[in-house]
């Protein structure tokens, strides 16, 4: 394919979809070993209320208010799932249910009480995203990336994606050893003087960050197959944790562009005429990678219990 | 209008889907409560968003077939078979791999969810007449449902219900202590597939109701909401039920009664409000109760403690503990003990000894475990007992100071 | 039959003295009070930690003696009770302290290797980011021959059996380089050279000055390995060397009447 197609249509959605797989695969390694993986999946249910309350507030769809609306019912979401499993001495699982469905009930039903008749915001919109149509109108060919005119007229999906990769990284690089002491052992932690607590919190933020970003770009389901499917498919490849995440991030990169190709192409090859949903196909060659990995990923059994416990 | 909705005045169709709902709603409270025991919860959320897929195959097979794709029956049958498939997903990762359920629970739940949105975008794209209210699927819709569909439906969640009532009994054991279960010979794999075949019935029933995003709340928060009030499994189960019952009808009928209330957004939002109700105010297990249960076992123990330091004449370090000690007029402002707070105090002492004696004495073994270091030692001894181990002790010793 | 009431009767120096005695001890405990729940699972415990020896907690299944010590860590918070680490509040003196967890504690299949777990031990040391290097590594080996494991480092932990896992928590314990070590049932389900190679790292502890406390189930052992033993069911029941506090009498008050008299009369140190 040309630059001339290939960089206005293709570069940016494969590009944004590359970084929120990573941005979401990172976390997800820690979410996974901490028995925490469906956190993202709670997330991502709670953004739709989320952007629903901002849009209501600010009455205009604009990138901004919406992403503090995700994240605020992110954080309110984990806050309150805490709370109900504390104060309810309710196991985890069953106060995450609670709590996403309650919420995502309630952004269903505010946005069938809203006139959105002028603006894009649909409940499908949100679990699907949009990828396809983050294009580069600007952009003639590969020496657009040198044109500052063109350069200005990006998606701000990409910047904005690319920057929320440049934190979730920094978290994980900084907090490497406290994650990985306390994922592992955190009495032990505790004991180090690591504020465990705090760090679980930091962790859980992080992941709705780039959850909402990520969520902005490309739509829930994205997110939430990024959150566990790389990490899990790692998890069956290696016994080191430095090793797990590579193998994440590698994992991440491949279904994106596989996924972002396959939605774009795949039914042209197959004689049809339009593409299919691109975060479905991501999410579904995610799976299909950790299919693969679970039959013959080398460390796929686990590590034998030991003896007498 | 509500209260026509209520009392289902508002026509065939929508007295039959609210009767469905209830009927539903009961069906997967009552399910939802073995899972909930089970600490299996969420395997429901995997089961209902792998029914879109299946969905999906059985609209384009029906379609291809020269039939009508909407046919609620098929697309419900397409939706059983894609979730048994992604149940069979999950306990294959869990039981083969190093993943926890949770884990398996995420993946099968995303790429299933993912694929069926795949399939919907094909469906969009072949052009096959409208898409025909498929997206009614992931929220829910009854409005303009037609007989046959609300026929099936009423006709589901009776079916569902009968069979959950049916098997109750060994799903109560099962869930309730799986490793007796199987020493007593109950089959319990076969009894766990049985309880994933009622989630998944429940799922079904209520893709067209409820939509298959939010049916999981049909089956969590009920018995959720139950579990507070009654500490018997068979009560949570009657309750589950109920609360399933009632936020389904309730909901089902507010949705009929006005324009742009989708029905599963509003049952859920009902549900909760009976769990809201219920997490702060239920007796016991409620977080008034505990709050204000917790805050005066709080103050007993440091009041305890407060008297053995005064009788040991040891110094009290925390503001709490004086504090109480002021209030009760135990001891005076500064710190030193009142002639109550003495007495008080060598009360405490020679109870503690006589709890020692009581503990270290195999004849009082059952008396001794109901020690927890605040119980008065008349609550639980006679008088004579008391004496008795006066007697043992010897006669006061050590007044303290 | 008369009972020894060491929690009550035990010599109680007055505040100033006991102040002192605080600043010298490595642990001490007063009126320390942990719940589960409504259910006191520690009530008013004090314990002095003797410098330089070792000292077993024992007490009946259930009587809080992992509990107190988790408590005294700050890894579950008390209802009640004042800690301190060599006459300083915990916090300043993480440093001093190594834990040793109970195995059961953490997840055997956590992608991880033996020398990376022993490496955890020099997080205090090495902070948020500075880069481990070669002497690092060469001290977590180190520690690990001296719990025997040296050519196990590569291996992943779960691949291990219990007694080689609780040798690796035990090298980690090493790598902090404390003055107080803390472990909880480190001899539980463990097999013989393990507790050979726990006991004698322990008493190698004990000769460089240091401290060492042990959560200990096994009471026939207890007069072999210890100096010191600290008595607890939910209170306090005796706390002193071996001798005066593992007697008959106080193995009867923390036990009742689990134990069969003549068990007790035959474990109890005969002094």
């Amino acid at each position: 394919m040309s630059g001339e197609e290939f960089v206005p249509l293709s570069l940016t959605p494969l590009l944004i979809g590359v970084f929120a797989a990573v941005a979401c695969a990172l976390p997800g390694n820690f979410l996974l070993l901490r028995r925490q993986a469906l956190i993202g999946d709670a997330i991502s249910h709670v953004v739709l209320p989320g952007i629903v309350v901002a849009f209501l507030i600010s009455g205009a769809i604009s990138a901004g208010p919406m992403m503090l609306g995700a994240a605020g019912a992110a954080v309110v979401a984990v806050v309150l799932i805490e709370a109900i499993r504390r104060l309810g001495r309710i196991e985890p699982g069953a106060a995450m249910g609670v709590v996403f469905t309650t919420m995502f009930a309630g952004g269903v039903l505010l946005l069938e009480q809203t006139d959105t008749s002028t603006v894009h915001l649909d409940v499908e919109h949100a679990l699907y995203g949009n990828l396809e149509s983050l294009i580069w109108l600007d952009a003639i060919g590969w020496s657009s990336l040198l044109d500052a005119e063109a350069l200005s007229n990006l998606p701000v999906e990409l910047p904005r994606m690319a920057l929320t990769l440049v934190g979730v990284c920094l978290f994980i690089a900084v907090f490497w050893r406290a994650l990985k002491i306390s994922t592992f052992d955190e009495g032990f932690a505790r004991t180090m003087g690591i504020r465990t607590n705090a760090l679980g919190l930091g962790l859980v933020i992080t992941a709705a960050v780039a959850a909402v970003a990520a969520f902005d770009a490309v739509g829930s389901i994205i997110v939430i197959a990024m959150f566990i499917c790389p990490p899990a498919a790692a998890r069956m490849m290696t016994n080191r944790l430095e090793a797990q995440i590579g193998w994440s991030v590698g994992f991440a990169v491949i279904a994106a562009v596989v996924g972002y190709v396959l939605a774009g192409y795949g039914p042209l090859w197959l004689g049809q005429q339009d593409a299919v949903s691109a975060a479905g196909m991501i999410a579904t060659i995610s799976g299909l990678i950790l299919a693969l990995a679970a039959v013959f990923g080398p460390c796929r059994s686990r590590a034998g219990a030991p003896a007498g416990v | 209008m509500l209260l026509d909705a209520l009392l289902l005045q508002l026509g065939y169709n929508a007295t039959l889907v609210a009767i469905g709902a209830a009927l539903l709603g009961t069906a997967a409270g009552i399910t939802g409560t073995f899972l909930f025991l089970r600490k299996r919860a969420l395997v429901s959320d995997a089961v209902s968003h792998a029914t879109l897929p299946g969905v999906c195959i059985a609209f384009l097979l029906m379609a291809a077939l020269g039939g009508d794709g909407r046919n609620l029956a098929g697309l419900l049958l397409g939706s059983a078979v894609s979730a048994g498939a992604g149940l069979w997903c999950m306990n294959w990762l869990t039981r083969n791999t190093r993943l926890a359920e949770d884990a398996a629970i995420g993946a099968v739940l995303s790429v299933f969810f993912g694929f069926g949105v795949v399939l919907l975008t094909v469906i969009q794209t072949l052009g096959i007449g409208r898409q025909a209210g498929l997206e009614g699927f992931l929220l829910g819709s009854t409005a303009g449902m037609l007989y046959s569909d609300a026929l099936v439906i009423a006709l589901g969640g009776a079916a569902t219900l009968f069979l959950v009532l049916l098997t109750r009994r060994p799903m109560t054991l099962v869930a309730f202590d799986p490793e007796y279960s199987a020493a007593r010979g109950l089959p319990v794999s076969k009894i766990d597939m049985l309880m994933m075949g009622l989630v998944m019935a429940v799922t079904v029933v209520g893709l067209k109701i409820v939509g298959l995003i939010l049916i999981v709340a049909l089956l969590i928060i009920p018995p959720v909401t139950a579990r507070f009030w009654t500490e018997r499994s068979e009560h949570v189960v009657l309750l589950a039920g109920l609360f399933g019952g009632l936020a389904a009808y309730s909901g089902a009928a507010v949705s009929a009664s006005a324009p742009n209330l989708p029905t599963g957004p509003i049952i859920v939002l009902m549900s909760f409000v009976f769990f809201a109700l219920s997490l702060f105010f239920a007796p016991n297990r409620g977080v008034l109760a505990a709050f204000l249960r917790h805050m005066r076992f709080q103050r007993r123990v440091h009041l305890r403690q407060g008297l053995l330091a005064l009788a040991q004449g040891q110094a009290i370090y925390e503001a709490l503990t004086l504090r109480l000690l002021r209030r009760a007029g135990l001891v005076r402002a500064d710190g030193v003990a009142t002639e109550r707070g003495r007495a008080r105090a060598a009360k405490a002492l020679r109870d503690e000894r006589r709890w020692e004696v009581v503990r270290s004495d195999m004849a009082h073994e059952a008396t001794a475990a109901l020690y927890d270091g605040l119980r008065d030692i008349e609550t639980v001894l006679t008088q004579d007992q008391i004496a008795e181990i006066d007697r043992r002790i010897g006669g006061p010793q050590e007044v303290p100071a | 039959m008369t009972v020894e009431l060491a929690s009550i009767e035990g010599q109680r120096p007055d505040g100033q003295e006991r102040e002192q005695d605080l600043s010298k001890s490595p642990l001490s405990i007063r009126g320390l009070t942990v719940t589960y729940g409504e259910k006191p699972a520690v009530f008013s415990v004090d314990m002095t930690v003797q410098p330089g020896q070792m000292t077993a907690i024992i007490g009946p299944n259930g009587a809080g003696k992992s509990t107190m010590l988790k408590a005294a860590l700050g890894i579950v918070p008390p209802v009640s009770g004042r800690v301190q680490v060599f006459g300083r509040p915990l916090e300043e003196q993480r440093a001093r302290i190594a834990y040793v967890p109970q195995r059961a504690s953490v997840d055997w299949d956590f992608p991880t290797r033996v020398i990376d777990v022993v490496l955890m031990g020099l997080y205090r040391e090495l902070g948020l980011l500075s880069r481990i290097r070669g002497e690092h590594k060469a001290r977590a080996q180190e520690c690990l021959e001296r719990v025997g494991m040296a050519d196990f480092a590569e291996r992943q932990i779960g691949q291990l059996s219990g007694g080689q896992q609780q040798r690796v928590f035990l090298a980690r314990a090493l790598a902090q380089g404390a003055d107080l070590y803390l472990l909880d049932e480190p001899f539980a389900g463990v097999d013989a050279a393990t507790e050979k190679a726990i006991i004698s790292v322990l008493k190698s502890l004990r000769a460089a000055g240091k401290t060492v406390v042990v959560v200990h189930h096994d009471l026939a052992t207890v007069a072999e390995y210890f100096d010191n033993v600290f008595l607890i069911n939910t209170r306090r029941v005796a706390e002193g060397p071996v001798a005066e506090a593992f007697t008959e009498a106080t193995l009867q008050a923390a036990y009742g009447g689990r134990l069969a008299t003549t068990q007790v009369s035959q474990l109890a140190h005969k002094a």
